[in-house]
């Protein structure tokens, strides 16, 4: 071996510092939080799992002693929670296409056009969330008897879009905004009209930041309880208002089998937004400048 | 000279544009003739991207037309107007492969398949990128990203080919060889263009002519050769190329700068007596030794590779001389002007004879 080799070797192989007890004492607590953490978002769904599936769990015990399935059953077998469930799954698309259809244009407005007002309404889009949401829903529960919409279809699907609009303006703001005009300028160059280049640049270039609106208002809409509660009992009861009476009618474990019914889109959704915004070809694209 | 006969292959016709209030583009006049390239140079924020956005139909002039062969395009939309552009940061659409990025505008036109194969393949194979067709935009490098934008534009074969700061964001070395590139390519293809820089390095060696900005106005418009040695105002000279400059008199075969300094220069005719401006390029100072030229001594030497620079002290001016690498630099210098431009309140003063042969 070369003299010149050999000291590219040496540094490699000379030993790591010895850890102080400061950086020990560092590292375990990094380690202590990252348990609790996970106590504490991965503990009550496990929680929430081996409820589901248990006869009797006497307290001071780490596994409930009795195994069942019967909870599966009558949550299955009860014909109104199945009903709820179908419901949920209709008005969980009309509310995402319905909140698409009013809020995209006015994101595109928001992040292409300067017009008076446009911060102050950005802002106020917040509002909706910033309050404690019943006391809105109570107030316009008294526009919604003027109007006949108590109990209605109609009235449940503006209930829940209040809970969307917020996802759906700002997160396709976003992704509008972070087109370069000069990509959709170099389309009209090439000889587009101004509808052709939204449909052909625009739109698609956005397309993730809209799916991710469309996911997580799909989720808004499906978790939505307390609004759909007091506007639609008693014509539409959906999944999450199913649960107020579920909690009091049946055993807490049947609960737990409706709450993990309840995940199992979110948590497909989520991946799948995760999955489009973090790993395409399009997140790359967009560093062109 | 070709006014009289075929129109002007673009004619930027005592065009104005406010923006936010100010004046940008200021009564602008420019003729380019059919097949030449045209430099804008000017230093930032004088109106070159404005002025290039209202011939793509970007902006709107708010006075003024914009003619392409000789046809008034002022009021027509960007799509549908015979020019092409090259957008500084290529923008080129990162959901399209190369080959849908170049063929969009022709399949806009709905033209045969074969044919739009046939023609996104030679615009390729002229920008030397056929095998980068299936690749996207982000698999490609700075460089190639440049040459795909330019074939988007040239496959669309446009009357006005429009560049904006096109190699701003290559290397060095990428720049000269790119710049180059398209200078070949713009003149095989023969197309009228404009090319926006504020590099007087690349106006100087890809021009035919160059206009230079200022302020949004056109301060000079000529070919590279006669912007460099008779450049029109003190402006352009100073904006293009090194040039020395003093505030003195000139007498018959010198000129006298401040602190009485009287240095020997060819060509220098006596003109009033009045102070004027008095530029010297680097490479028109004569430096030796010995002999009748004013006295200097050398401050700074500043190896350039090919070539050397003095900082020398002349009086109370600093001069600053290109010179030979060979030259011997003793401290004490005898300084002469091969050639000097004078200005009288800013504008060249026209020189009775031709300028002197070095
Ligand atoms: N949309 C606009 N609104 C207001 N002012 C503008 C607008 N666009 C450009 N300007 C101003 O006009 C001036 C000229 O801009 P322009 O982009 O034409 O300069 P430029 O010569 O291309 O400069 P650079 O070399 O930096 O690109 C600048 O001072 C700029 O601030
Ligand atoms: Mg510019």
């Amino acid at each position: 071996m070369s003299v010149v080799e050999q000291a590219a070797v040496l540094p490699a192989a000379r030993p790591r510092p010895r850890p102080t007890a400061r950086s020990v004492a560092l590292r375990s607590l990094g380690v202590v939080f990252v348990l609790a953490l996970l106590v504490f978002m991965v503990g009550p769904i496990l929680w929430l799992a081996l409820r589901a599936f248990s006869n009797v769990w006497p307290y001071p015990r780490f596994l409930p002693s009795d195994w069942t399935m019967k909870w599966w059953h009558s949550v299955f077998a009860d014909k109104s929670l199945g009903h709820s469930i179908k419901l949920s799954f209709e008005f969980a698309p009309v509310v995402t296409v319905a909140s698409a259809v009013i809020c995209l244009p006015a994101a595109y407005a928001f992040s292409r056009f300067n017009f008076p007002g446009r911060r102050f309404l950005l802002v106020s889009l917040f509002a909706t969330n910033a309050f404690p949401k019943i006391g809105l829903y109570i107030s316009m529960a008294g526009v919604f008897y003027t109007f006949n919409l108590m109990g209605t279809f109609l009235g449940v699907v503006i209930v829940q879009l209040i809970g969307t609009v917020v996802f759906m303006t700002w997160i396709p703001t976003a992704a509008f905004s972070s087109i370069p005009r000069s990509l959709e300028e170099a389309a009209r160059d090439a000889g587009a009209g101004p509808l052709r280049v939204f449909f052909r640049i625009t739109f698609p270039l956005a397309a993730p930041g809209i799916f991710v609106a469309m996911i997580l208002s799909f989720l808004a809409s499906f978790d939505e309880a307390q609004g759909t509660f007091l506007v639609g009992i008693p014509n539409y009861i959906t999944m999450p208002t199913e649960m107020y009476t579920l909690v009091l009618n049946y055993p807490e474990q049947a609960a737990a089998v409706f709450s993990i019914l309840l995940a199992i889109p979110s948590v497909i959704l989520m991946s799948l937004a995760r999955k489009h915004v973090m790993g395409g070809r399009l997140a790359e694209g967009f560093q062109i400048r | 000279m070709s006014e009289s006969t075929t129109p002007a292959g673009l004619l930027i016709d005592r065009v104005s544009k406010d923006l936010a209030g100010r004046t940008i583009v200021d009564d602008m006049q420019l003729e380019v003739r059919a097949g030449e390239l045209t430099c804008l140079l000017g230093p930032s924020g004088c109106g070159k991207t404005t002025t290039l956005r209202m011939v793509g139909g970007f902006l709107q002039p708010d006075a003024g037309a914009i003619l392409i062969d000789g046809v008034d395009v002022s009021r027509l939309a960007p799509e549908k107007r015979p020019t092409a552009m090259v957008f500084q940061n290529y923008a080129l659409w990162p959901h399209m492969s190369v080959f849908k990025n170049v063929s969009f505008g022709l399949r806009l036109r709905r033209l045969p398949r074969r044919e739009i194969r046939d023609r996104v393949e030679q615009v390729l194979e002229l920008v030397g990128l056929t095998h980068h067709m299936n690749s996207f935009p982000a698999q490609i490098s700075g460089g190639e990203q440049q040459r795909v934008a330019l074939a988007r534009a040239l496959v669309l074969e446009p009357k006005v080919l429009l560049l904006d700061e096109p190699l701003s964001n290559l290397d060095a070395k990428l720049r000269v060889r790119v710049r180059e590139d398209i200078r070949e390519i713009q003149q095989r293809v023969g197309i009228t263009t404009v090319f926006v820089t504020h590099d007087q390095d690349e106006a100087l060696s890809i021009s035919d002519r160059i206009a230079v900005m200022s302020g949004g106005r056109v301060e000079q418009y000529a070919d590279p050769t006669t912007l460099y040695r008779e450049p029109a105002t003190h402006f352009v000279a100073s904006f293009v190329g090194a040039m020395n400059f003093y505030t003195g008199t000139v007498a018959d075969g010198a000129v006298e700068i401040a602190g009485g300094v009287r240095v020997p220069c060819e060509g220098a005719r006596r003109n009033g007596g009045a102070p004027v401006e008095i530029g010297v390029r680097p490479e028109d100072v004569m430096v030796s030794t010995a002999g009748d030229g004013a006295e200097a001594h050398v401050l700074r030497e500043i190896p350039r590779g090919h070539y050397k620079e003095l900082v020398m002290q002349l009086g109370e001016a600093e001069v600053r001389a290109f010179v030979g690498p060979e030259v011997s630099t003793s401290e004490r210098q005898r300084v002469r002007f091969a050639r000097a431009v004078v200005y009288a309140e800013g504008v060249l003063r026209p020189s009775t004879e031709p300028a002197p042969l070095r």
